[in-house]
Order: C-alpha cells, then sequence, then structure tokens
C-alpha cells in the first residue's frame, strides 16, 4: 500500500486541474465546501452526499467512563457525535482498490 | 443537506461561476477523496475529519440464515475519524 496522506491541498489542486480556476480560489472552494457541510452538521442537519456516503450526528447520553491508565471513575458528558457511513460505491472502491 | 443543496449553497456564494463548473467542483473533491481511498491513503482535513482505509482480517463467518460456516476473506474498508474543531463545534465549545 502507498499510505500516502492527502490534505486540503491536493483537493485544491485537483478542482484547479478539473475546472481550471486560479489555485487560490480552487483553496477557498474547498474550504467553502468543508465549512457548508460543518455548518449544516452543527445545526443538526444530516449532510448525505449520494455515492459518497452520509455523514449524520447522534446524540450520546452521559456515562460513567474510567481512566484507563488510574482506573479512576470520570463522569462523561452527554454529547453529540458525528458518524460516517460510507456508500455501497465507496465501500466497493475501496475494498476493489486495496485487494492484494 | 443533500449534494445538490451543497451545490446550491456554493452557487449562491460564486455567481460569477456557471453552475455546471460548481458541479464539477463539488463532485471533484468527493471523486478525489474517494480515488485516495481505493489507492490506499488517508485524506486528512484538518478541523473536518480524516477519512482513512482500515483493514479487516479473514474470519470464519456464519450464514445467519443456515448458520453455516462461511470464509469471510480479508478487506479494506472506509473510516472516518471527526477532527477536533468540529467535534467541539458539535458540542457547542
Amino acid at each position: 500500500m502507498s499510505e500516502k496522506t492527502l490534505t486540503r491541498m491536493d483537493l485544491s489542486e485537483a478542482v484547479f486541474r478539473e475546472v481550471g480556476l486560479s489555485r487560490n480560489e480552487s483553496a477557498e472552494l474547498v474550504e467553502s465546501v468543508l465549512q457548508h457541510m460543518s455548518d449544516a452538521l452543527v445545526r443538526g442537519e444530516q449532510v448525505k452526499i449520494s455515492s459518497f456516503g452520509t455523514f449524520s450526528v447522534r446524540d450520546k447520553a452521559a456515562r460513567v467512563g474510567r481512566n484507563p491508565k488510574t482506573g479512576e471513575e470520570v463522569p462523561i458528558q452527554p454529547r453529540r457525535v458525528l458518524t460516517f457511513r460510507p456508500s455501497h460505491l465507496m465501500k466497493e472502491q475501496v475494498a476493489e482498490g486495496n485487494k492484494r | 443537506m443533500i449534494r445538490s443543496e451543497l451545490i446550491q449553497k456554493i452557487a449562491e456564494d460564486n455567481p460569477h461561476l456557471y453552475q455546471r463548473d460548481v458541479e464539477r467542483i463539488v463532485n471533484t473533491i468527493f471523486e478525489e477523496i474517494t480515488n485516495a481511498m481505493a489507492r490506499g491513503d488517508r485524506v486528512e482535513l484538518r478541523g473536518f475529519g480524516a477519512f482513512s482505509v482500515k483493514k479487516r482480517d479473514a474470519r470464519l463467518g456464519r450464514n445467519p440464515r443456515t448458520g453455516e460456516a462461511v470464509e469471510v476473506e480479508e478487506k479494506h474498508v472506509p473510516f472516518f475519524k471527526t477532527g477536533k474543531l468540529l467535534r467541539d463545534r458539535l458540542n457547542g465549545k
């Protein structure tokens, strides 16, 4: 496996190559996409990108946790967590592409 | 929010761009992430989250209908971990 890490820069580069806007504007558009998705999630909305996957926000109840190092009990406050469910297409492509 | 609504918002923010270009931009971003994971690469988007590939070892599964044991091959699955900034924002911090 190659195990490279891509960043925003690589996504902007792809947008730059695909659409031919300036590098600067391509970077702003990538940021804007992430920002709109984040804002929707913070509002509690689900973000459903067909053939990519679905991001949803779930409420977690309060529970008693434990510090694994000291064994000490610590209360964990109720919180909202984000889960991502990949589409079938993404699962297939990732499974296929990484097959040995 | 669905893909078309996301495209709509980006188009509204950028009235100088053609709608079809906005569609290509948004589609390119998601395709690039999927393609990276299909190559076994990670995509780290600070503040938002990171997409990576996890390996699931081969195991002996069971056909839930017949109870018969079946070999399940090793496979790779997409994984997303929420970024710290977004996790904090979800919790009003």
